[in-house]
């Protein structure tokens, strides 16, 4: 019998720490974490750069249940340093999916909020982040799913883009944002004309949660709220595949024509337009369920 | 980076066992608040690690303010600061205090 | 060193690769046998189009060429920066090299990468650092970032940045620390023919980074801290 008291409504995605958005997650009182603040592994690099840590390196890992199925989980922090991965935020991310393979949860959910590379230790979060790839494939390989989650202010960029795409399927909200660069780097190295970080509209229109629903590049787009991440986690679970030749090959199509087809356009818009859809400028100011009814017919295949 | 350690004699006994409670993020303006139960010999310890340097005796007031407050025995208060105000810091030791009186076992 | 050259050094027996604006594709002969390649040069910007044609290779590689091993060739300045490529969803590009390569390594090819010049960020990151093993030349720089670019992103004084960078290998840019933190195997020296030679066909047992940075005292926590984690 699954733990319903485990259903909190109204609850932001967006404005929770990483801690609340796993505890509101969860089934009631069903998280237990591992290498939790008390041990007190934190980053020895910060200290010479006048960096306070934070007893988690900004990330919380552990295990709970999902609807009364066993899971693995981890939550960045966003509000500590972007959520940026250095060497000690790598190993436990990195030691989970690793545990997964022993333990054989249901899933292993990554509620993702990171910038990427940790500067201040940039070597070792470019090595970790690696590192995240290649355990997260091989624990997708030993027939556990993993699925990613994004939604909070810093969004999901730089390495950690890469491994969010590595998932087997990834649920966001209208606020959340899943890129490669962030669109402040591209305006600082290739100055305003190329990106104007500060268009925020422009900036969803190009990363944001309902462009890449649209896109395929997230397999669900809900509301920013705790439970209905909870909802979409539960029933992505089964829909977990490995990886094999046939499903690259699949993606390796999708995406060639995805270039074919858009590969000129300059804005979301212009490709929102050609995928057939009617006032396209529109879309980004519909709330969530008329956009799904809007855009059904349009939204490229899933990978 | 500053490295602040403050005690104080607890008064209080702690009724049953609490767990250890930790609230706040570590970002500017924002500080974590870690709460422990340990044999400290009846003493309230807190340990402060701050970017914002030269601001010992503000932390001593806020400190001295929140002890009157909840004056616990074998208590420590370990705090990640990212330069938060006075206020804020009050606001996250009363939170983490609620928080952990709640888990009394 | 220039690309031609290289491919001489690597294949004195002769090989098939072509260079097709800045991507290598093909094959060579080593004393184990033939074996695919794959790369970038001209310190390449990875960007979809290229992040596509590399996955095209590999593909092909594990339909028709079971079991051969793959050398990687790295010269890239990083992903390509983009808004262009941003909206198309070039981390998801990057991801599905990445996700090839996997799947070829599943599936017994042996991943063997070369950094020849510049090793940068995602560019690196989606395919070269996905090898079993990771190996440069002397001349080659690796990188995250270069200083003044941290700086600015930090907010960090670049006096300062310098300084933690002859002190910290978590930190500067160079092969040195690479290597420190289990990142990168070695540096091969001439014959490069004979280096190579020696390690294909090698077996591996799984991401050995983290265990070979702790041995090397580059990254003193990463592997103490993941076996924790799997063993609490």
């Amino acid at each position: 019998m699954s733990d319903l008291s485990g259903i909190h409504r109204g609850h932001s995605y967006y404005e929770a720490t990483a801690r609340s958005r796993i505890s509101k997650l969860l089934d009631s009182n069903s998280f237990r974490e591992l290498l939790g603040p008390a041990e007190r592994i934190t980053s020895p690099h910060l200290e010479s750069l006048g960096q306070p840590c934070s007893f988690n390196d900004g990330i919380i890992i552990g295990s709970g249940r999902l609807n009364d199925l066993p899971v693995l989980i981890a939550s960045q922090e966003g509000g500590f340093m972007g959520g940026a991965v250095g060497e000690v935020h790598g190993a436990k991310l990195t030691g989970l999916l690793e545990r997964a393979v022993d333990e054989r949860p249901a899933a292993v959910l990554l509620l993702l909020e990171s910038g990427g590379v940790r500067l201040h230790e940039a070597n070792a979060g470019l090595i970790a982040i690696s590192e995240v790839i290649r355990a997260l494939l091989v624990t997708r390989d030993a027939g556990i799913p993993v699925l990613g989650l994004i939604g909070g202010a810093y969004g999901c960029f730089g390495g950690m883009g890469i491994v969010a795409r590595c998932c087997d399927a990834l649920i966001i909200n209208e606020e959340g944002r899943l890129g490669l660069s962030g669109p402040d780097v591209i305006e600082t190295t290739m100055g305003v004309e190329e990106f104007d970080s500060t268009d925020r509209a422009l900036v969803w229109r190009t990363v944001g949660g309902k462009h890449r629903y649209l896109l395929g590049e997230v397999q669900c787009l809900v509301e920013d709220d705790i439970a209905a991440f909870r909802v979409a986690a539960i029933e992505n679970i089964d829909k977990a595949q490995p990886l094999s030749l046939e499903s690259l090959q699949q993606e390796h199509l999708a995406l060639s024509q995805r270039l074919a087809n858009y590969g000129q356009c300059q804005d979301g818009i212009n490709i929102w337009e050609k995928m057939g859809i009617d006032d396209p400028q529109e879309l980004p100011l519909m709330n969530i369920p008329s956009f799904l009814v809007v855009v059904e017919n349009h939204v490229q295949g899933k990978l | 980076m500053e490295h602040l350690k403050f005690e104080f004699k607890g008064s209080v006994r702690q009724q049953g066992c609490q767990q250890t409670t930790l609230v706040g993020v570590v970002s500017s303006g924002n500080l974590e608040v870690m709460l422990e139960n340990v044999d400290l010999d009846g003493l309230c310890r807190i340990n402060v690690s701050t970017s914002a340097q030269g601001f010992a005796e503000i932390w001593q007031a806020v400190l001295n303010d929140f002890v009157a407050r909840y004056n616990l025995a074998d208590l420590q208060i370990s705090i990640n600061d990212g330069g938060a105000t006075p206020a804020v810091v009050c606001l996250r030791l009363d939170q983490a205090m609620e928080e952990y009186l709640e888990t009394s076992t | 060193m220039k690309i031609e050259a290289l491919l001489d050094e690597l294949f004195p027996v002769g090989h098939s690769i072509k260079n097709a604006q800045s991507i290598l594709t093909g094959f060579g002969s080593t004393g184990k046998g033939e074996i695919a390649v794959m790369g970038t040069t001209d310190h390449l910007a990875v960007g979809v189009e290229a992040a596509l044609i590399l996955a095209d290779f590999v593909l092909g590689i594990i339909k028709e060429s079971p079991g051969r091993p793959i050398l990687m060739l790295v010269d890239t300045q990083g992903q390509r920066l983009s808004k262009r490529d941003e909206l198309l969803g070039i981390n998801g590009y990057l991801a599905h090299v990445a996700k090839c390569l996997e799947l070829a390594r599943q599936r017994g090819h042996q991943l063997i990468t070369l950094i020849y010049s510049e090793a940068v960020s995602g560019g690196f990151l989606a395919f070269g650092m996905m090898a079993d093993e990771i190996h440069t030349l002397a001349e080659a720089k690796v990188r995250v970032m270069n200083l003044p670019a941290m700086a600015r992103i930090t907010k960090l004084p670049l006096e300062q940045l310098q300084e933690l960078s002859s002190t910290s290998p978590s930190f500067a840019p160079g092969i040195e620390n690479f290597i420190k933190l289990g990142g990168v195997q070695t540096v091969w020296q001439e014959p490069l023919a004979e280096q190579l030679d020696q390690v294909v066909g090698l077996k591996h047992g799984g991401d050995q980074r983290r265990r070979n940075g702790f041995m090397r005292h580059g990254r003193k926590l990463a592997y103490p801290i993941a076996q924790r984690v799997k063993e609490e």
